[in-house]
């Protein structure tokens, strides 16, 4: 038998019940189309989630001070005066490390231009656009000569441009912190907000020398960060920042924390993993109903054609012939539905998302998924009632009324 | 005329058990039909001749016996070489048309070349079944569906459906049961001409009037061979459908 003839026959025979056939498509429409939709939402925020994480930088370790307790008071890490630049330094040595930069924060009040403006004040070395993965608006970064020199220049981000030199271009201009003359060598280009809500470009970069000892005293930084050569010896360099920092602070209790990219990842991705299974087990249920539809549709439907049956076996036909015509009806049933409940599933997605601005994003492996496994239910859920017609008598299937 | 036997049945025995009881169908038939014979297999019901027939045709198996279409032994055969004979051997032709409905005309006389082991390419189809359209005089109908067709009209197409694979005999079962007389006569004027093309048919009916249009007669009883004789004398649709006109002009019917 001819797979085109096949096709045509069924999509006449389920073109002459077209109500019966929508009705029982919609079993597999909706189950389909449910599963696209909530996937689109879910992998939409995941997305979202998981843009923000790499905006933090790719392959990166943080490397934090412990936290600083006192009389119960826990400061959260950071707070804890236990990372140099020295360890900085040291983790630079370390193989498989491609950049590092030192961190040090501040919130101060910035001047310029007859204005003011309260911003966080971070003291980095020049590598840290590149560890962050932050590219340069207008001007450069600074250079390690500045480091060295304790220069009074400064990298500011939009939101400070936008207070501060509105409508202007502030490269070349200064700005006063504490009173001291930083200048403006380069705009970072903007990043939006971070995974907190924190608007990342509010911010004025200078390098950790000059904040250490200029804007602030301290011999202390806030926290390190590395960047590893590649996600794969991502996890090596943490071991290897853990050991060296262990070594180094003569202890074998760790009064840091070193966390890498892919663990905060982790953390971020796994309440939506659970979703997802929690979708594909709806979706296996539903697929499960619309496939009892769809056989119970079949049974019927080999029924009220027993004598076309038995025709066609008269004729000639094989008892697989007449198999490979049902599970063929059966399939385009199915398949059918699965791609009217994707389609549905991402113009409803689409929908909530413009009305709700939220994200929808729908992977193409679900499309995959979701399109297979509706075939596959017509070929399981088709199978019996084709078997069944293909058993039939001929003589027996030629005399029912 | 070629005297080659087509069907050679010896012996042929079908027995049912229906739970406890054994029916037995047909007992002991032994006959050859040649090629080119125009055959009627008459009885009463229960007569055990819709069993031969269904047995002829392929569709069922006899239970002892031996049963030679055009050579090959078909009680021996399984259900895939049985579809394949009925598709190739065997053109079937049925009291009630059996077509389907909904599928016009051409693609019903199509509809066996989508079964045969030689892959025909749809452009042939077409052709092979327009073909066999016009033989039966139905050309310029075969976009029509069924039930757009009169009774005679749906026989001839099935008809150009039993041709179309060129079998070795043509199966009528009660080809003019569900049919009024004029038109009865205009199928087997149809039957006719195929015959005398040289084409085998073998013809089961149960009305004398249109075993006459045949050329040998075979009277079956408690699935027994009883009367085995050539038709004498034999009608001729031409002469028999003037005769009905004659007599419906008599009664002013037209």
């Amino acid at each position: 038998m001819r797979l085109f003839a096949s096709l045509k026959i069924s999509a006449r025979a389920l073109r002459r019940n077209k109500m019966r056939s929508l009705l029982t498509m919609l079993g597999v429409i909706i189950g389909v189309g449910a599963v696209i939709a909530s996937v689109s939402l879910t992998s939409g925020a995941t997305k979202e989630v998981e843009d923000q994480v790499s905006s933090l930088g790719e392959n990166v370790v943080n490397v934090f001070s412990g936290n600083f307790t006192r009389g119960g008071m826990r400061g959260g890490w950071g707070s804890a005066p236990t990372l140099t630049l020295a360890d900085s330094a040291a983790i630079a040595q370390l193989p498989n490390v491609v950049a590092v930069t030192p961190e040090v924060r501040d919130r101060e009040q910035v001047l310029a231009n007859g204005q003011n403006w309260n911003t966080l004040v971070m003291g980095e070395s020049p590598s840290y656009p590149q560890i962050r993965n932050w590219k340069m608006a207008r001007g450069a970064m600074f250079s390690d000569d500045d480091v060295a020199s304790l220069a009074k220049c400064a990298v500011i981000g939009q939101t400070v441009v936008d207070q501060l030199f509105p409508n202007q271009d502030p490269v070349g201009q200064t700005i006063r912190i504490r009173n001291l003359p930083f200048l403006v060598v380069g705009v970072l280009a903007p990043k939006g907000f971070n995974l907190f809500g924190q608007d990342q470009d509010d911010t004025v970069v200078v390098p950790y020398s000059s904040h250490m000892h200029r804007i602030t005293t301290r011999r202390f930084v806030n926290d390190i960060l590395v960047e590893a050569s590649s996600s794969d010896t991502i996890n090596d360099v943490q071991d290897e920042i853990n050991e060296l920092l262990l070594e180094r602070h003569h202890t074998t209790d760790p009064d840091f924390t070193v966390r890498n990219q892919l663990e905060l990842m982790d953390m971020v991705t796994k309440t939506s993993r659970t979703m997802s299974l929690l979708i594909a087990g709806v979706a296996a249920v539903s697929l499960v109903v619309g496939g009892i539809g769809i056989m119970n549709i079949m049974l019927v439907s080999v029924t009220e054609r027993t004598r076309e049956i038995g025709i066609r076996m008269a004729v000639g036909a094989r008892a697989a012939d007449i198999l490979v015509q049902f599970l063929i009806e059966a399939v385009t049933l199915s398949a059918f539905g699965g791609a009217i409940g994707i389609g549905g599933g991402v113009a409803f997605s689409m929908t909530v998302s413009n009305f709700y601005g939220i994200p929808a994003y729908t992977p193409y492996l679900w499309i995959i998924i979701a399109f297979a496994s509706s075939a596959l239910i017509g070929i399981i859920s088709g199978f019996y009632p084709a078997w069944k017609a293909s058993q039939l008598d001929p003589i027996e299937a030629l005399r029912y009324e | 005329m070629n005297s080659k036997p087509v069907i050679q049945l010896r012996d042929l025995y079908k027995t049912y058990r229906s739970g406890e009881v054994e029916v037995h169908a047909v007992r002991g038939v032994s006959l050859d039909i040649l090629k080119g014979e125009f055959v009627a297999i008459m009885g009463s019901s229960g007569s055990g001749k819709s069993t031969m027939m269904n047995m002829i045709g392929a569709l069922d198996r006899p239970t002892g016996g031996q049963y030679l279409l055009d050579g090959v032994d078909v009680a021996t055969l399984n259900r895939d070489a049985l579809a394949k004979v009925r598709n190739e051997k065997i053109g079937f032709i049925f009291q009630g048309f059996n077509l389907l409905s909904r599928t016009t005309a051409l693609e019903n006389v199509e509809m066996p070349m989508l079964y045969n082991s030689r892959r025909i390419p749809a452009q042939e189809r077409h052709v092979q079944a327009a073909k066999a359209l016009n033989l039966v005089g139905l050309g310029s109908r075969s976009g029509h569906h069924p039930n757009q067709l009169s009774g005679g009209q749906q026989q001839r197409v099935a008809i150009a459906r039993a041709l179309v694979n060129q079998p070795t005999i043509l199966l009528a079962d009660e080809p003019t049961g569900n049919l009024d007389s004029q038109t009865s006569i205009e199928i087997m004027g149809v039957f006719q001409t195929l015959n005398d093309q040289g084409i085998t048919i073998v013809m089961v009916t149960h009305e004398l009037d249109v075993a006459r249009f045949t050329k040998r007669m075979i009277v079956l009883r408690d699935g027994r061979v009883v009367t085995d004789e050539p038709v004498q004398p034999r009608s001729q649709a031409d002469v028999e459908l003037g005769k009905l006109k004659a007599a419906q002009e008599a009664v002013q019917l037209h």
